[in-house]
């Protein structure tokens, strides 16, 4: 028995939209990777349903639906605990389209780990109905900078195929703001307050893609939604990729970056636009290669803007534009550009 | 039964020499298990050393992931379980201490995971040998803990353990306690059954439950499927979560039926069954003064007692063999009419009573007349437990008959000072 369809494509008007995500035993194919925007929008494709509690501006669900517009198929999704999963699946409701697992907040990896294990003795003995199963997680800072990153480290050591997602709002925003490894340097949290004497938190932001690509596994990128058809290739790559894959996507936090609700796009666009969030992607083979803006600003250095451009918007850097934090804002200006000078060295398609 | 009813007579049965923890990964190898997910501690570790030696020899299909902790194998074990695999772990002790957030994750999703404990001491200070200490540790976490008594028990339990634990009227996972080192590490003959009865006696892999959701018209399984996605793990808040923790109170009503039920199948296929599965008493009948026990020591009080009954005195013993979900109502029954219960801890409440003390004892409260009651905490870090020492207890109980009061409600066994 060999379904070759896929399920309803576009969704049937009047029929709920999970349907679409309900892969019949037997089917066979790959769902394309449209970049068409009009087409993509009346799909509707999105694993993510209407409905969920997530705040006006979180960029959160739009990660996870410019996501699952690359899934190819059957997708099984690994959440850790965190925004995504409390304000998705609140009892009797649930906004996921595809099969959906929560186990606990440091987890997410080693749950995925023991997915797609199944999967994988599942198709040993014929007992899986389909050529593929995809296993996709996604994760907050909280869940894989610090609490989670053992088990991300051990899945990307014992080259699970997943593909991991971060969606990095640098703090713990569900708990209420509280500093994370991925917090960057001075930002204002409720643990890292901005005092009289400390402004902000002291440290800088732990660099996580860098060291998953310490880890030498098949694919890592950095993404954000702002960058939607880069995001939506590097997800599509993930995918592909034979192995471990990790995707770290920048995700503004209206409530914990404290901007108006509707640019949460236009600061992802700055963070790159300064450099502080450059995008590329890497694999073992080409190493490090710039895509999407940061290539173009690479090729055309005039086009970077200066970081004030980032933290002017936020009311988390809002310290930083007091005249007395100046030599705190050059500080972080010159952090950022030796990131960037590093970078622009290592990326292959940089201009030498 | 006469015994050319049972369909694996003993001379089918093939002899093998192993200890506690190569019986586990032999009885594993047999079940038909899709993925095991471990991390190497004392006295565990042989089992899943044995297991990983039968995957590199093609000898199973089971994809075997050596995660960077315990956490991450319950973790995974939840993974793999909910992704409709059969999912087996083992541990002992801190590697327990660590998982336990995840163990009561398991049993909430109605995961039936298997885990062996290869029961140590709950560190500080630490130590590698064997007491109930980590056992206790999950008792409230809604896993269905069996104790086994000889590795014989051991190898029949976790095969058991696969059946109890899918049992549509359980679905929940199930704990295989035994003794770190006194069990795992001691070499016994055991019989074993061929892999083809094993696995009709699984029913072959596992077979995922159905269950009811509102939005799907049919039963749809309970797994993460493609075909019927479900969400796992959702966020439960004060409207529904006390429902759903009573439904796991609820599926452990079912169990002492479910643990009797494979018992005695278990009987019919190998001649082999300890007590009726929940409970295995001996000369409890007509006694005064009675024992209850759980794990390897059991074997040793009843040596004790068998002479005692020699001699004409009415001793039993009751060996909990299902610890959780506790058998109150037969403990209270097995008990009535008995001067005085002598019961073994192997554990420490520090500032309360032993776990099995607690729980015998509730079980008695409602009995019109209360036999005496003592707390007898033996065996702390894998302190050996003589029969001597089981002769001092028992001579002291009878002193406590005579004098009809108990001084000291706990009394530690075998400790200095």
């Amino acid at each position: 028995m060999v379904v070759k369809t896929i399920p309803e494509f576009p969704v049937k008007k009047g029929e709920p939209a999970y349907k679409i995500w309900m892969f019949e035993p037997g089917w066979k194919g790959e769902i394309p990777l449209n970049f068409n925007l009009r087409q993509v929008a009346e799909q509707k494709r999105s694993a993510l349903l209407p409905g969920h509690r997530l705040c006006a501006g979180c960029a959160a669900p739009i990660v996870v639906k410019l996501a699952s517009f690359a899934f190819r198929g059957p997708t099984i999704v690994v959440n850790a605990t965190g925004c995504l999963e409390v304000a998705t699946t609140i009892f009797p409701y649930t906004s996921w389209a595809v099969p959906w697992i929560h186990n606990a907040f440091e987890n997410a990896a080693s749950t995925a780990s023991g997915v797609e294990s199944a999967i994988k003795a599942l198709k040993k003995t014929g007992r899986l109905p389909y050529e593929h199963v995809d296993v996709v997680v996604f994760a907050g800072d909280g869940g894989t900078f610090d609490i989670g990153f053992q088990a991300l480290s051990g899945m990307a050591e014992r080259g699970h195929d997943v593909l991991y997602i971060l969606y990095d709002n640098e703090a713990y925003m569900n708990t209420g703001i509280q500093r994370s490894g991925g917090t960057p340097k001075y930002a204002a949290t409720t643990t890292s307050p901005a005092g009289e004497v400390i402004p902000g938190k002291p440290e800088s932001k732990k660099p996580i893609a860098d060291i998953m690509v310490a880890h030498r596994i098949p694919y890592v990128a950095t993404a954000t939604p702002a960058h939607w058809m880069d995001f939506m290739k590097k997800v599509r790559k993930g995918l592909e990729a034979n192995g471990p894959a990790f995707i770290h996507s920048l995700s503004s936090c209206d409530r914990g970056w404290r901007h108006d609700n509707a640019i949460s796009i236009e600061v992802l666009r700055r963070a790159v636009d300064t450099c502080y969030f450059p995008l590329w992607e890497w694999t073992p083979e080409v190493g490090y290669m710039l895509t999407d803006r940061s290539l173009v600003i690479a090729r055309n250095p005039s086009l970077k803007q200066p970081i004030e451009k980032f933290v002017e918007v936020q009311g988390r850097f809002r310290h930083l534009m007091k005249p007395e934090n100046k030599e705190k804002l050059k500080e972080l200006q010159e952090y950022v550009d030796k990131v960037w000078e590093d970078l622009l060295k290592r990326a292959s398609n940089a201009p030498k | 039964m006469s015994k050319l009813e049972v369909k694996y007579p003993l001379h089918t049965q093939e002899i093998l020499n192993v200890n506690g923890n190569e019986a586990i990964a032999y009885a594993v190898k047999q079940s038909l298990v899709d993925v095991v997910s471990a991390y190497p501690i004392t006295p565990q570790t042989i089992i899943v050393e044995k297991f990983s030696e039968f995957v590199a020899d093609g000898l199973v299909h089971t994809e075997f992931v050596p995660v960077e902790s315990e956490h991450s194998a319950m973790s995974a074990c939840v993974g793999a379980a909910a992704a409709g695999a059969r999912a087996f772990t083992a541990t002992s002790s801190q590697g327990l201490a660590l998982m336990v957030e995840i163990v009561y994750i398991a049993s909430a999703l109605r995961l039936p995971i298997v885990m062996a404990v290869a029961n140590r001491a709950l560190s500080a200070p630490i130590n590698i040998h064997n007491d109930h200490s980590d056992a206790y540790l999950m008792r409230d976490a809604g896993w269905v803990q069996l104790f086994t008594e000889n590795v014989q028990e051991t190898y029949d339990t976790t095969i058991q353990a696969f059946r109890i634990a899918e049992d549509e009227r359980v679905l929940l996972p199930v704990a295989v306690n035994l003794d770190g080192f006194f069990l795992s590490h001691t070499l016994e003959n055991i019989r074993v059954l061929p892999d083809n009865a094993v696995a009709e006696f699984l029913g072959g892999y596992r077979k995922v439950a159905k269950l009811g959701v509102d939005y799907y018209e049919e039963q749809v399984p309970h797994m993460l499927n493609p075909a019927r996605p479900l969400t796992f793990g959702s966020l439960d808040l004060y409207d529904y979560y006390f429902e759903h923790k009573v439904q796991q109170v609820e599926a452990m009503k079912n169990v002492p039926g479910v643990v009797r039920e494979v018992n005695e199948k278990w009987f019919e296929l190998t001649g082999r069954r300890y007590g009726d599965g929940v409970i295995d008493a001996y000369g409890v009948e007509d006694a005064d003064i009675v024992v209850v026990a759980m794990g390897s020591g059991a074997g040793t009080v009843r040596s004790v007692v068998k002479k005692y009954r020699e001699r004409g005195e009415k001793l039993g013993l009751v060996r909990i063999r299902m610890f959780r979900p506790f058998p109150y109502e037969e403990v209270r029954s097995l008990l009535r009419g008995v001067k005085a219960v002598a019961i073994m801890d192997k554990g420490i409440g520090p500032g309360s009573f032993g776990a099995l003390y607690q729980d015998v004892v509730s079980s008695l409260y409602d009995l019109g007349s209360h036999p005496l009651t003592v707390d007898y905490v033996y065996g702390l870090g894998g302190r050996d437990l003589t029969p001597e020492l089981v002769v001092k207890m028992i001579e002291q109980v009878k002193e406590d008959v005579k004098t009809g009061r108990v001084k000291e409600k706990i009394r530690y066994l075998g400790v200095r000072g």
